[in-house]
């Protein structure tokens, strides 16, 4: 009995000794953008301004227009990807399930293809599709969503396929046939509300893989939120550093938050 | 309905992913044995190995980089894992450390790099600090060199990415191996040595892989610190978008692309491999 409360003990120590020594090397840079923000190098001590200016949304569109415009193509990026992505993925991996079963490994290879094929490489395979992607669409930011789709791929098949596997498919859609339901409406009103848990996790890791996206933006010059950051960082610094900061607080809020949402669902 | 008729549902999908993945992929593949006017030829890849070329240097100086921070991400990122599994498997803390690791692994680039220019260059805080108080750091140019400033900031999502990949593994332990372990008479060393370390091996070495290829992909943080140079490959294939193109070598990006595909592609396939042993014992 003691020995096992040794043990324990032990184990706790352990636990906190690491655990303690990873997140003052997590914190440190962090707090060190936080430091870096706050300070006045004109009068000295301390200020606030960055980050009043920040949340100060007329200002920083009047000022800083190319950090409100990529602010605003990541938010449109990020809802074009999920919407494509849910589009393409959803009907494909049912059916896939529901008719065609023998696709199931060809589909799973093509969506987790994309982790063997970095983003730098896509970019230099992507010239020229995106120049018809220009001559069709225009030049538009928003256009790279297409792209952003085949990045956020495998997470997404992840997500999705955990989800159908914890339902039967099959039943209930064949149930839903035989009561007369056209397949648009087993789509609509069967599939989708009971994957709602891995839809919602699969959006969530695209647009926090979205809103963190530079690769591909600056290679093609086009500007999202990374890339005026980028940018921003030569002419002022300390604004630039408060934007990370605020964008890994960001995301760090919504995984956060994921991360309950995902456990009450299943329980 | 006949099955020529159900694949018209897949077709989709099928259409999207050879546009957006395939085409490319076969643009890299065949545009790196062609010349600017679609001959195929030798000479891009000959280039790469030429006596002038940066591209070799860079090449050893990215496969270093990722074998070094995905070595000590996996040991270190292992122990943290291990140590979170010990916890409260719904408390906040686990939530906490799972959360902030998934935005440093994967959201971070750019703001990484911030994050290190604002702690460690010459007006860091932490330079600052360490002045005041008597140390002098020297100067910072240590964090703008790949072997140096930039391993250490890949380090931080690298960590993070192994607690990710790792968590899984190290809570499929069950509690039942270590006491049966004991009952038999095994010690805490016989238990690691012999049962725990065997059963998670494949899983850690899957994930140092894994590490490696996300190390020797990377570029967002590694172009936004380094300004001066191209000292790893994803920033020379980047150069080649930017800098002027000479007669001759318009395709030789495609050739650098290649080759960082072939080593992903190795090294994702020896993951594959090792994947299925390792999920023979963990239940997923």
């Amino acid at each position: 009995m003691s020995t096992r409360h040794t043990e324990r003990r032990k184990r706790a120590a352990l636990r906190w000794t690491v655990i303690g020594l990873t997140l003052v090397f997590f914190l440190i840079p962090l707090y060190g953008m936080l430091e870096f923000t706050t300070r006045d190098l004109i009068n000295g001590g301390r200020t606030g301004k960055f980050w009043t200016t920040l949340v100060d949304v007329p200002q920083v569109t009047e000022r800083y227009p190319a950090l409100a415009e990529g602010f605003a193509s990541s938010m449109a990026l990020a809802l074009i990807t999920v919407v494509v992505m849910l589009l393409l993925l959803v009907p494909t991996m049912t059916w896939v399930r529901l008719r065609l079963p023998g696709l199931t490994r060809t589909v799973e290879f093509i969506c987790l293809l994309p982790l063997t094929v970095p983003a730098i490489v896509l970019v230099v395979g992507l010239t020229p599709v995106y120049a018809w992607v220009t001559y069709l669409l225009g030049e538009g930011t928003v256009w790279l969503g297409l792209a952003y789709v085949i990045l956020v791929l495998p997470y997404a098949y992840r997500s999705l396929d955990a989800g159908l596997r914890a339902i039967d498919v099959k039943t209930l859609s064949e149930a839903a046939r035989s009561l007369g339901a056209s397949w648009l409406r087993v789509m609509w009103q069967i599939v989708l509300p009971n994957l709602r848990t891995a839809v919602l996790s699969a959006s969530f890791l695209s647009v926090a893989l979205v809103l963190g996206e530079f690769t591909i933006a600056n290679l093609f010059s086009r500007k999202n939120l990374q890339v005026a950051m980028f940018e921003l960082g030569k002419s002022d610094g300390q604004l630039s550093v408060a934007v990370g900061l605020a964008s890994l607080v960001f995301a760090f809020v919504v995984l956060f938050a994921m991360s309950f949402v995902g456990r009450k669902e299943k329980s | 309905m006949r099955p020529s008729g159900a694949l018209v549902g897949v077709a989709p999908f099928f259409v999207y992913t050879t546009v957006f993945l395939l085409i490319p992929t076969i643009v890299v593949v065949v545009g790196a044995f062609a010349d600017g006017s679609g001959r195929p030829t030798l000479d891009n890849v000959a280039a790469l190995g030429g006596a002038n070329s940066s591209f070799l240097p860079a090449l050893q100086h990215s496969v270093v980089l990722s074998l070094v921070t995905a070595l000590a991400g996996a040991v270190i990122g292992a122990v943290l894992a291990y140590a979170v599994s010990t916890a409260r498997p719904d408390g906040l803390l686990k939530r906490f450390i799972t959360s902030l690791c998934g935005v440093l692994a994967q959201f971070g680039g750019v703001a990484l790099a911030f994050a290190f220019m604002a702690t460690f260059s010459i007006q860091g805080f932490l330079t600052v600090w360490l002045n005041s108080l008597g140390l002098d750091t020297g100067s910072s140019i240590w964090l703008y060199q790949w072997d140096k400033g930039l391993m250490l900031v890949y380090l931080y999502f690298q960590i993070p990415l192994m607690l990710i990949v790792f968590l899984p593994a190290v809570e499929g332990i069950k509690p039942q191996w270590r006491e049966a372990t004991e009952t038999l008479g095994g010690t805490t060393w016989t238990y690691w040595t012999k049962v725990a370390g065997p059963i998670l091996l494949p899983s850690f070495i899957g994930a140092t892989l894994l590490l490696f290829t996300n190390a020797f992909s990377a570029y967002a943080t590694a172009a936004a610190l380094i300004s001066q140079a191209s000292p790893i490959v994803p920033l020379q294939i980047a150069g080649t978008f930017t800098s002027e193109v000479i007669l001759g070598q318009e395709n030789v990006g495609k050739a650098m692309a290649l080759a960082m595909v072939v080593v992903v592609a190795l090294v994702m396939w020896v993951y594959a491999a090792l994947d299925k042993r390792a999920s023979r014992w963990l239940v997923r």
